[in-house]
């Protein structure tokens, strides 16, 4: 089957839980203010969160953050975080489908539910990142996305608040980048200088 | 799960899956968000462990009760007695007070499930003192949900976890009540269940109701793609009278769709919206 090569990743999917804010603010706040990739964020909440969380957010990073909508399309620049109380998914025409299915992994929104639907949007043009909480959620979701041929990153343990969703992470899919939030920044600032081919070429894989 | 997952493949088979219960159930499900129906349908491979999506199409064919079964899983069961509290405060404040204006008032519940919001929706509006002058219609495609929703019987524990859900909406009363109780399973008050008429609806297929004042749908709409959202919304149009309430879930919005110049906002956090007259 002839596949469309295209040289960049289309998004970047992250989940975390108890610890997450920090770990996304320390991302967040390293990344460039030209980073293109869109991410897209899966923060386990409690259901009556109202968003706030957002709007702090929006105080330590250079780019454009708000709360993911229904059926919006998404665009580069922009980081989405999920609303609370809602499962979060991602349609293979790059807009969001939000839903009240039952919890997963005692969780809405759910990061196996966001990871699998983005897994299949956007394939090998996506990246995957687990960090910081106290929960097996997202494991198997990034497993799915390896399988799909994305790249997948987890947050080193000794780096987490908590670590054993990043060992939860680490034991169901393996993956080659086990990094500190510092070095997921460097990492991602790289890839969102190079297309995807010649960065590898880089790096002798 | 089997190991080789080629989503083009699955894609297409989910398609053909689609076609075959539209043409032998009538249940129209393609134009519903792919990647909800997606989700359903790998859960239902994984649960009843099915190679593929092939053997998912002949069992669905081949066996009517399988098929039910299938159908109630693409269904959505999740609900709650007072789902998001505000949206109820916001019901007794703004909207209350102008639906008193009609002598007569009906009410269409779409997608209502079980029937825990429809319940809801009759207490408000037995605590508000309108009960009385009002006609509930509610709807469903799904038959089970909705013999559950007519039964009004929940399980006591279930119901006990919407006390705080009711108390925070502005209450005039106890939830208790408004059912009663007897071993694990408790039973709506049959005062509540007198002006609500249920009935078998699909969206997605069938035609408007007349004359509504108030139509109620929430979270139903966000399981469908963009051109269902157009379609529902011109149904909801059709149906209510000029100044007549369209509710949505809080994440759902009449923005952006082709009948947003017809409605006004009245509550731009809880999504409720107010049909514009004519010629407004």
């Amino acid at each position: 089957m002839p596949m469309n090569e295209t040289n960049h990743y289309r998004a970047i999917v992250i989940g975390t839980s108890s610890g997450g804010f920090e770990f996304i603010k320390q991302i967040i706040s390293g990344l460039s203010k030209d980073f293109q990739i869109p991410i897209i964020i899966v923060q386990h909440l409690h259901q009556n969160s109202n968003g706030e969380w957002i709007k702090l957010l929006d105080t330590f990073t250079a780019l454009k953050i708000k709360e993911a909508e229904e059926k919006e399309s998404i665009q580069p620049g922009y980081i989405y975080c999920s609303p609370a109380n809602y499962h979060l998914m991602i349609e293979k025409d790059a807009t969001f489908s939000l839903n009240i299915d039952e919890l997963v992994n005692f969780s809405r929104p759910s990061i196996d539910v966001l990871f699998r639907s983005a897994a299949f949007a956007y394939q090998k043009q996506l990246i995957g990142i687990i960090g910081t909480g106290a929960s097996k959620d997202g494991a198997e979701g990034l497993a799915f996305i390896k399988k799909m041929g994305g790249e997948i990153i987890v947050q080193a343990p000794k780096t987490a608040t908590s670590s054993t969703m990043p060992i939860e992470a680490i034991k169901a899919s393996e993956p080659k980048l086990i990094l500190s939030p510092d070095e997921i920044i460097s990492f991602l600032e790289e890839i969102n200088l190079k297309p995807k081919l010649a960065y590898w070429a880089n790096m002798n894989v | 799960m089997t190991s080789s997952i080629d989503p083009f493949s699955i894609d297409i088979g989910i398609h053909e899956l689609l076609e075959e219960i539209h043409a032998k159930y009538g249940y129209d499900f393609q134009n519903y968000s792919e990647a909800h129906i997606r989700r359903r349908v790998l859960t239902k491979l994984e649960s009843d462990n099915l190679e593929n999506i092939d053997a998912l199409i002949e069992k669905v064919l081949s066996d009517t009760i399988y098929a039910q079964n299938f159908l109630d899983h693409l269904s959505i069961r999740v609900t709650e007695m007072f789902r998001d509290p505000p949206f109820y405060q916001v019901i007794r404040e703004k909207v209350i007070p102008l639906l008193k204006t009609w002598s007569f008032i009906r009410i269409w519940h779409a997608g209502c499930s079980t029937g825990e919001e429809v319940y809801s929706m009759a207490i408000l509006l037995k605590e508000e003192g309108l009960y009385d002058r009002v006609q509930l219609y509610a709807t469903d495609y799904n038959q089970s949900a909705l013999n559950h929703a007519k039964a009004g019987i929940y399980e006591v524990q279930r119901i006990k976890k919407y006390i705080p859900n009711y108390q925070n909406s502005k209450p005039k009363a106890s939830l208790s009540d408004y059912y009663f109780a007897q071993y694990d399973a408790a039973i709506m008050d049959f005062e509540l269940k007198k002006n609500i008429v249920w009935a078998n609806h699909n969206l997605v297929t069938d035609n408007d109701f007349a004359e509504m004042h108030m139509i109620i749908c929430r979270n139903v709409l966000i399981y469908f793609n963009r051109n269902l959202q157009n379609r529902v919304f011109e149904l909801f149009h059709k149906s209510l009278v000029n100044g007549g309430f369209l509710c949505l879930g809080t994440k759902e919005n009449i923005k952006f769709s082709s009948q947003e110049s017809n409605f006004e906002v009245v509550d731009p956090k809880q999504k409720v919206f107010k049909k514009k007259y004519a010629h407004e």
